[in-house]
């Protein structure tokens, strides 16, 4: 089991393999369907992010509403695929990597490879164990899009699987 | 005749969705359990156990043990001497769904199939009901998620297909649906009837405990064989690789037409919520 604090260096990047298990602790970044194609619009139309790319992790998920006292509702990983047409322009803008569930396609692997990124897999259905290992969570942009906003998480020991390394290894191949 | 206020119904379903959202049957605990057993040290196991902890923080902190909760599916066998007073039932029903839904900080997953606009209180529930023998109204409460759902199917096999014919469309809708339903699975079938009832019992096969057995010795058989067929498949837990690509496989069946054999495969994903009460 390796723990990693993000962001990861490109050195820390080369190390990771598909099939490592790992405990992810810093800051992540919520975004799905809808706010992808916020961020190619602004992109397309030349404007600058509401928030940093560099070296930022994107989380596929969508925050349930959060019980009083708590930083979050469970918050379980949504089907990567369904961004598959947006992340290789993200990571050749310094993305450095994301977090979701299921295969992602080839396009995104040539662009984990070219930008040393890496593709973490969350574990499907276990929506509780992530919105507790959540321990901060503020909506960042978008904030229109309600659960399908940007919200900026601070995680702890948030656990994943290597999916897709930067060496064009693939779990689920 | 006994007397049943429809206020008591809606209570029921209440607790019901409350505690359906927060925790796994026990059955779906114990086959996780053994599933995380029977794997090696991999991402696969590491992902098992994951979902073990997963359904201990749920119970623990009442929070959703998945963020999709659901369609509420409610069974209500009801007795013919009981007498319902108040409110319609499907109000009653509808009323419960929408009490818990908010109460337990549940998403809101129910949208009109066209304009795709929330109805933003999880109703309408998808209510079943049947007329049994007897004084009592028999509860089930089950949220089904639609990841799994999705990877559903319905087959209006040839009769000459038989026994083969219904495994290999069992297996093949799981191989099929690969990584996308959040495998380990349980499968739920329906083979026979017409074809909106045979997707009923497929459905209603899916609130018989994980790793129980049809009581037909001929259809227990068919479970076994297509549970081993799939977890030969070696898609494993979220697709990581293993020995466990479903938990159960249950089948429910009723006579059908000498022209048909219909087979319908409700998929369920690892996270099995079903609350059974009686009133």
């Amino acid at each position: 089991m390796k723990k990693l604090d993000l962001p990861l260096s490109k050195e820390r990047i080369k190390e990771l393999h598909a099939g490592d298990s790992v405990l992810l602790s810093g800051t992540i970044l919520t975004a799905r369907d809808c706010a992808h194609k916020r961020m190619a619009e602004y992109l397309a139309e030349g404007k600058e992010l509401p928030f940093a790319l560099k070296g930022a992790f994107v989380y596929y998920a969508g925050p349930c509403p959060a019980k009083p006292g708590m930083a979050s509702g469970s918050c379980g990983p949504t089907t990567s695929a369904r961004m598959d047409a947006f992340a290789p322009g993200l990571l050749d803008l310094g993305l450095g990597g994301m977090i979701g569930k299921g295969e992602m396609s080839a396009e995104v692997a040539d662009a984990l490879a070219r930008n040393t990124a890496v593709y973490f897999a969350a574990i499907g259905g276990a929506g509780a164990l992530y919105g507790n290992a959540i321990k901060k969570s503020e909506c960042i942009a978008f904030d229109d899009l309600l659960s399908e906003a940007v919200y900026r998480l601070e995680v702890e020991d948030f656990p994943a699987v290597v999916a897709m390394d930067c060496h064009g290894g693939n779990i689920y191949h | 005749m006994r007397t049943v206020n429809i206020k008591t119904i809606s209570d029921a379903v209440y607790a019901a969705a409350m505690k359906a959202g927060v925790e796994l049957t026990s059955a779906c605990r114990q086959a996780l359990e053994s599933a995380y057993l029977k794997e090696d040290e991999g991402a696969a196991r590491f992902a098992l156990g994951e979902l073990i902890k997963n359904s201990d923080v749920a119970r623990e902190k009442q929070m959703p043990v998945c963020q999709d909760t659901g369609m509420a599916v409610v069974l209500l066998e009801i007795g013919n001497e009981v007498f319902l007073e108040g409110a319609p039932l499907n109000e009653a029903v509808n009323d419960g769904v929408r009490r818990a839904y908010k109460d337990g900080y549940f998403r809101k997953s129910v949208c009109d199939p066209i304009t795709r606009k929330n109805t933003a209180d999880n109703t309408p529930a998808a209510i079943h009901t049947e007329i049994v023998a007897g004084d009592k109204i028999k509860l089930t409460f089950m949220p089904k998620g639609f990841g799994s759902e999705n990877m559903s199917a319905l087959y209006m096999l040839k009769p000459a297909q038989g026994v083969e014919g219904i495994v290999d469309a069992i297996v093949s809708t799981v191989k099929n649906a690969g990584s996308r339903p959040c495998p380990p699975v349980y499968v739920g079938v329906g083979i026979g009837g017409t074809f909106d009832g045979c997707a009923f019992l497929a459905k209603k096969a899916l609130t018989r405990d994980v790793g129980t057995r049809s009581q037909r010795a001929d259809v227990a058989a068919i479970e076994e064989r297509a549970l081993e067929r799939i977890n030969a498949l070696g898609i494993g837990c979220q697709g990581f690789h293993g020995r466990v690509t479903a938990l159960g496989v249950s089948c429910e069946w009723a006579p059908t037409h000498i022209a048909g054999l219909p087979v319908a495969v409700n998929v369920q994903c690892h996270c099995v919520r079903c609350v059974k009460e009686e009133i």
